[in-house]
């Protein structure tokens, strides 16, 4: 088979060999269709089964949302993502449709919160300053429920208390909202234990109602017998004992907060259930003061004027007091007018101790008492507390001379007996002394008045007469003793002068003595150094 | 008038000694008499490879287009973006010209090329003699375009190797520019496999 060097003819060229088997028609290649085929269907798959459930929060507005961008995040985790946002009908809200991933499927129950993360920066706390370049997100907490829903209403504020924290919520009720705001603190013993969750005013309009979170270990310390206070800004005493500053700490001043302790007198105190409602006191003092289990209504009807009398007013016996004037009106009665005070009293200050029994035996021995120590001429009067504003208060005491009197307990409230006021007592003292003072014989008093005077002129005379008499014969003789006497002293003088003789014997005398005493204590020197000198004598110097 | 060609004259060059061999008869299969190669006047199952490869192209196209081809972090957040996305970014950031670069290259250019190739495998396969020379012509620019939807993903490859800057930014591959690196070799691939001589054979058999 030589190389052509010129065309050849096609029948001049060399045979191909044959083949030994021909290939399968099928060809490999088939097989990277299929690989991406699987490829594919394994991504729609995962897509459509990692497709979580889809659902809406309500916001008021959208600030800060994207739709396809703002995540929903759990613990700072992703769980979900805003897929579209749109307004309801009314425009009243904004509905915000988002997805859920699929592994958090579970996470949408009833009681689950959602809110928009955005910077936030209260007295205590900066919150969500990430939010302030990544742009917002949608915070969540998953709550207990098992109840699955697909709609939800967004927070306004991110809650303080997230559901996972363990703790315990209470609830205080109060009269007015303190200075204190949402995350303000808790302090037992002015130690951190808990937030301010939230606060409402009631339905009713009477009060205020302030929802808190003590965290776990802490809420075991709030037992039944606890008790709430305000605890901002600073409670300034004087007293006999100096100036008292009474803070819960730097910040509560600024921040305000809630401070709470537990009375060690209520024994057998149960930890508080969950929810617990307990009454939010103005401050630490009101507090821990003694709980008044009874409050029973009086009404105290006085005749004076009760100008002075404000609601509030104590009801004060023997220095305790025992209970308040709640309201005054005025009341026509058997041809009378009569001022009302109503009161509430509360009996267990003014017998702590008594003896245990059933409460229906108890009141029974209350009333009981109560008669009794009105017999005995317990009485209502009102009294003046300041002199210079005025202010009165009730006064229980007893009155001995006071006209009988019943607690009316048919009544309700009872009424309690009174007895005209102090101070329109002394009006009559006064009265009654300018009468006394009217009724006295001025005129012979005046006449008494100078008969004595002119005894005691006559008196008076006899005296100068007597004085005279001392002066002509004692003064020469006092003169004489005088003279006398200044020669003595002259004399003395003379003997006790600097250079006298008997001064300067006795200071020669006194120079003789110490120059002894010095050679004597020469002596026992030399002694103590050479005891053996007594015996043999003092060595002769040497040369 | 049949067109004389080396196939209708019985005769196969080999690919790789390129000796010229009278190819077997019945158009069974040959080994090359002085170097052994496997010998075919066409490329073997060329309609079929193109075919398969074709498909699986198409199969990969939607996931490169759906999946994230970058996803870019720092610390203002993390942000994928799939090829429409950076392209719609660049259009709504003004720079249109960029947009419809992009555009044309990763997305109009894949897609033209699944239509073209397959337009002319079917032409091929229902042996139609229309437009022969354009067509030979639409598939040399299809070898010639094809390589340089790889861009895209060169681009993505420097980015994530350029920027990494541990939190304050950071780029990495999304999946999407796995498939799509995926559509554009085997589009790659399927142009190669496609023999344009099958274009031509269409036109001798009538007359043959």
């Amino acid at each position: 088979m030589a190389e052509p060097t010129s065309h050849p003819e096609p029948a001049d060229l060399p045979q191909a060999q044959v083949a030994g088997k021909s290939r399968s028609k099928f060809s490999l290649v088939w097989i990277v269709p299929l690989i991406a085929v699987a490829i594919g269907g394994w991504l729609a798959w995962k897509a459509i089964s990692e497709k979580g459930p889809e659902f809406i929060i309500r916001f008021k507005t959208a600030e800060g949302l994207e739709a396809g961008k703002t995540k929903i995040r759990y613990k700072a985790v992703d769980v979900g993502i805003v897929e579209s946002i749109a307004l309801t009908p009314d425009r009243s809200t904004v509905l915000v449709h988002a997805r859920m991933e699929k592994y958090a499927e579970n996470y949408l129950v009833k009681d689950s919160r959602f809110w928009v993360v955005r910077a936030r920066i209260t007295g205590a706390t900066v919150q969500g300053l990430g939010t302030l370049l990544s742009g917002a997100y949608i915070g969540m907490d998953v709550g207990k429920s098992t109840a699955k829903t697909s709609e939800f209403v967004g927070l306004e504020d991110q809650p303080i208390v997230t559901a996972d924290v363990p703790g315990r919520h209470f609830t205080l009720k109060s009269p007015t909202l303190g200075s204190f705001s949402l995350g303000s603190p808790i302090y037992f013993r002015k130690f951190a234990v808990g937030e301010v969750e939230s606060y409402a005013l009631d339905k009713d309009g009477e009060g205020v109602t302030v929802k808190i979170f003590v965290h776990a270990p802490h809420d075991q310390y709030v037992t039944n017998a606890t008790r709430f206070w305000e605890a901002s800004g600073i409670d300034v005493k004087l007293s006999a004992s100096g100036v008292d500053f009474e803070t819960e700490s730097l910040a509560s001043i600024v921040i305000g907060g809630i401070a709470f302790q537990t009375l060690s007198t209520d024994a057998a105190a149960e930890p508080a259930a969950e929810n617990a409602e307990f009454r939010l006191f103005p401050n630490r003092a009101t507090a821990l003061a003694h709980r008044d289990l009874v409050t029973v209504r009086w009404v105290l009807p006085f005749k004076e004027s009760l100008r002075g009398l404000s609601i509030g007013a104590p009801i004060d016996f023997r220095g305790i007091v025992v209970g308040e004037v709640t309201d005054i009106q005025p009341e026509y009665r058997d041809q009378d007018l009569y001022m009302l005070a109503y009161a509430n009293v509360y009996p267990d200050r003014m017998a702590r101790r008594e003896v245990s029994g059933t409460a229906k035996n108890l009141m029974k021995e209350r009333v009981q008492a109560m008669n009794q120590l009105v017999k005995n001429g317990l009485r209502a009067q009102l009294r003046t507390g300041n002199l210079l504003t005025g202010q009165l208060y009730v006064a229980l005491d007893f009155f001995k001379d006071a006209k009988p009197a019943q607690v009316a307990w048919n009544e309700k409230p009872p009424r309690f007996p009174t007895i005209e006021g102090a101070f329109t007592g002394i009006e009559e003292n006064i009265s009654q002394i300018t009468k006394k003072i009217a009724a006295m014989p001025l005129e012979e008093i005046g006449k008494d008045t100078k008969k004595a005077i002119e005894t005691f002129n006559t008196t008076l005379k006899t005296v100068d007469t007597a004085i005279k008499n001392v002066d002509a014969k004692v003064t020469p003789e006092l003169h004489d003793a005088l003279v006398d006497l200044r020669g003595s002293l002259a004399k003395l003088d003379m003997l006790l002068a600097q250079d006298a003789p008997l001064q300067e014997d006795l200071r020669n005398a006194l120079r003789e003595v110490s120059r002894a005493a010095a050679s004597a204590r020469v002596l026992f020197d030399y002694l103590e150094q050479h005891p053996d000198s007594v015996i043999r004598g003092k060595p002769e110097d040497k040369p | 008038m049949s067109v004389p060609t080396a196939a209708r004259m019985g005769l196969v060059a080999c690919h790789v000694c390129e000796l010229v061999t009278r190819a077997p008869a019945g158009g069974a299969e040959g080994h090359c008499p002085r170097c052994g190669a496997h010998l075919h006047s066409r490329k073997p199952n060329a309609v079929a490879r193109t075919w398969a490869l074709l498909i699986a192209a198409a199969v990969l196209y939607l996931p490169a287009n759906i999946e994230p081809v970058m996803i870019t972090s720092s610390f203002l957040g993390t942000q994928s973006d799939t090829i429409l996305s950076g392209v719609a970014y660049l259009y709504h950031s003004g720079s249109w010209p960029l947009a419809a670069l992009v555009f044309t290259a990763s997305i109009l250019v894949p897609l033209l090329k699944l239509l073209a190739l397959s337009y002319l495998a079917a032409s091929v396969q229902r042996r139609s003699r229309a437009n022969l020379l354009q067509r030979t012509r639409l598939y040399r620019v299809l070898e010639v375009v094809g390589r340089w939807s790889m861009l895209d993903v060169f681009v993505v490859m420097v980015l994530a190797a350029l920027v990494n800057m541990g939190a304050l930014a950071n780029i990495q591959a999304g999946s999407g520019a796995m498939f799509f690196g995926g559509v554009v070799v085997l589009t790659m691939l399927a142009s190669m496999s496609f023999d344009p001589r099958h274009i031509w054979d269409a036109t001798g058999e009538e007359n043959g």
